[in-house]
């Protein structure tokens, strides 16, 4: 029997990978063949997806893109074996996209069936865990903190003092939330896993409710992401039939559930309290912080709330050590990044390395320049809230002190790529449009300065006393960097001023238009 | 939506009855409703505020926070193209007002045959197959506008 694998993943899907499998398995029975199709997560290169694996004596062979008008072609140039086909990639862990990265967070996916738990733990799954059985409580937190582990969703705060805070208030109720409204354009890193590797979150979970005295978990997914809903619950499934859930875990006397709950297309509730606003049945308002959620967070109670790839890296830190993670990474930007290339690129994908690697070399050599062919004018880096970034910063390691240097961020690891013929006095206006609709409303900076934003640069690019009001737009943006209550209202000026910065020619373009 | 129920208000009851034992049920119930009828009828909300203990007016609030939650039937179909970043590097944006304008209609509105609903979406996370949409919660990538018009059709049949 030869064994296939032919991704789950949204992204697969999208591309037509269910309808690929149903024919896959429909010509093999024609031909009599007997094969197993594994359901994987995609391995990352998105531009091959829908990627067929053909696991054979010297590896897994990959096949992709492949439509459902390949079959027939591929089942006759011999591809259960590795036949030689024009969709044929070679061995796909030796593909260079592949062989370039250093996998640390999504070792697993891609590899294992994501439903598995027996694959899971054959792959080093639980061993994080168990470790952490062994060593106690305040070992584990002293562990994650040694590790300089910074959260992943995009402010980069460092994690084991989060659960520090957490561990340290008074026994009582407490839970673990992970922020799974992954809604910045240009990224799906937690997508992917969740849909790739979901016992590997489930993990870090358990982990962190075992250091930090939670017994009950909550994922708060947003509802752009159907694929993974039904990925992730059938995980909790799997690990509670395993007996990896529920009661006396395994014999340790802990007990740990985690539940999944479905967000409904607000933005802002990717900010931490308003997601648990959101998550207790009400409006998703940012809170005003202090209290921090470790103190009072989900209904009033002391919370760790951290991001997908930040809870999913913890079993890896707690199975290597501390040590192991530090010593990857760059000044105080420690461990691996899992980029996400996309946009107008000709290879977009997952691309996890370590910290440091220059962002021109990201966007020209890994990501192949741009899909239309066309010079490559601006880089958002880090999501509707990123600066966009010129060509001519593109020796800027990607480090999270680096890119702040130039008033820009790493966010959560999302570059999405432009070429020439982007408007950059549009993309201003669709950021500040896009706070306007997206923001909360609970603080003015952000509620109405967003609107503000949107009519002053509509005035800009009507040629409308452009000097006057583009003093003024920076203005307002300085005003909402600093007086707005979350990193909504806060970095929504961060696309606009590195528009105006970087490319001020697309502001004047009326102007000089009337003057011609 | 295909499929969805007509409102009453027993099976409102029992929808909301089936998600009280959990903490915070109200976005679990909204999402529930929304399954079975299609949209979130004002007099379910009613019932919820009721069952939840709170005014209608906060529970109204609530509803009307979140993008997703509808508080009138919808098309049969519903179409949501993403406008996000990604998508408008590769030109999501024009496509979209294109397709919007040979159906006569405005982001958020309904074929006058009910067939078709179109929404904006912001990011499906599939964006290295910019532009990317969801019809009838089913992902599709590098979507065109033939891609689009194939979907007006098919909406229709």
């Amino acid at each position: 029997m030869v064994k296939l694998y032919i991704p789950l993943d949204m992204a697969a899907v999208a591309m037509g990978a269910n309808k690929l499998a149903a024919a896959v398995a429909q010509e093999a029975a024609a031909r009599g063949e007997t094969i197993e199709i594994v359901r994987n997560g995609s391995r990352g290169m998105l531009w091959l997806e829908p990627l067929i694996e053909v696991e054979t004596p010297a590896g897994r062979i990959g096949y992709g893109p492949a439509k459902v008008k390949d079959v027939a072609s591929l089942f006759d140039a011999g591809f259960l074996s590795g036949g030689a086909h024009r969709l044929n990639i070679g061995i796909v862990d030796d593909h260079p996209w592949m062989k370039r990265q250093n996998r640390v967070t999504f070792v697993r996916c891609g590899v294992i069936d994501p439903l598995s738990v027996a694959e899971y733990e054959a792959h080093d799954g639980f061993k994080g865990l168990k470790r952490a059985f062994e060593v106690g409580p305040a070992a584990v937190v002293e562990e994650v903190t040694k590790s300089g582990l910074r959260g992943r969703g995009g402010a980069g705060f460092p994690t084991g003092i989060k659960w520090k805070t957490v561990a340290d208030c008074p026994p009582g109720k407490k839970y673990v939330v992970v922020n799974a409204d992954e809604g910045d354009s240009g990224t799906f890193a937690d997508r992917m896993i969740m849909e790739g590797d979901p016992l590997s979150l489930i993990e870090g979970m358990l982990i962190c409710g075992y250091a930090v005295g939670a017994s009950k978990g909550y994922v708060y997914l947003r509802s752009e992401y159907p694929v993974v809903a039904k990925v992730f619950q059938a995980a909790i499934e799997k690990a509670l039939e395993a007996g990896w859930l529920g009661a006396n875990i395994k014999g340790s006397g802990f007990d740990f559930d985690v539940e999944l709950r479905i967000g409904a297309g607000a933005y802002v509730c990717g900010e931490e309290t308003s997601l648990l606003e959101s998550l207790e049945g009400k409006r998703g308002i940012v809170r005003a912080k202090p209290p921090l959620p470790a103190h009072v967070g989900l209904f009033g109670k002391p919370t760790v709330i951290n991001n997908v790839l930040s809870m999913a890296t913890i079993p890896m830190i707690m199975e290597k050590g501390a040590k192991h993670y530090a010593d990857l990474g760059v000044g105080r930007s420690r461990g691996t990044m899992p980029l996400q290339i996309a946009g107008n690129v000709k290879y977009g994908g997952l691309f996890e390395t370590d910290f440091g690697i220059p962002l021109g070399v990201v966007v020209n050599e890994i990501a192949g320049g741009t899909r239309s062919g066309r010079p490559v004018r601006a880089v958002q880096v880090g999501g509707p809230l990123g600066a966009y970034v010129p060509v001519s910063l593109f020796d800027l390691p990607i480090d999270y002190e680096a890119f702040a240097a130039k008033d820009s961020l790493i966010g959560h690891g999302g570059l999405v790529v432009f070429d020439d013929t982007v408007d950059m006095s549009w993309m201003a206006r669709f950021g500040m449009e896009f706070c306007a609709i997206e923001s909360c409303g609970k603080c003015t900076p952000c509620r109405l300065g967003s609107t503000r934003g949107v009519e002053t640069i509509d005035k800009i690019r009507s040629g409308q006393n452009v000097d006057a009001n583009i003093d003024l737009l920076k203005d307002l943006c300085h005003t909402m960097r600093f007086g707005s209550l979350c990193a909504l209202g806060g970095f929504a000026p961060y696309p606009v001023e590195s528009a105006l910065r970087h490319f001020p020619e697309d502001f004047r373009k009326s102007a000089l238009e009337a003057a011609e | 939506m295909i499929g969805a129920a007509q409102y009453s208000d027993e099976r409102a009851r029992e929808i909301i009855a089936a998600h009280m034992g959990l903490e915070g049920p109200a976005m679990p119930i909204l999402h529930a409703l929304q399954e079975e009828f299609g949209y979130v009828p004002d007099a379910a909300v009613k019932q919820m505020a009721e069952a939840l203990n709170i005014s209608r007016a906060e529970m109204h609030g609530v509803v009307t926070f979140y993008h997703d939650f509808r508080r009138a039937p919808h098309g049969r179909h519903t179409l949501k193209i993403c406008r996000a970043e990604s998508c408008q590097s590769m030109g999501a944006e024009r496509q979209a007002l294109a397709f919007l304008d040979r159906l006569k209609l405005d982001w958020g509105g309904t074929t006058p045959d009910g067939a078709l609903t179109v929404e904006p979406i912001y990011c499906l996370g599939l964006c290295a197959h910019s532009p990317s949409a969801l019809y009838d919660g089913e992902p599709i990538g590098c979507v065109d506008a033939e891609r689009l018009d194939e979907i007006a059709a098919e909406a229709r049949d």
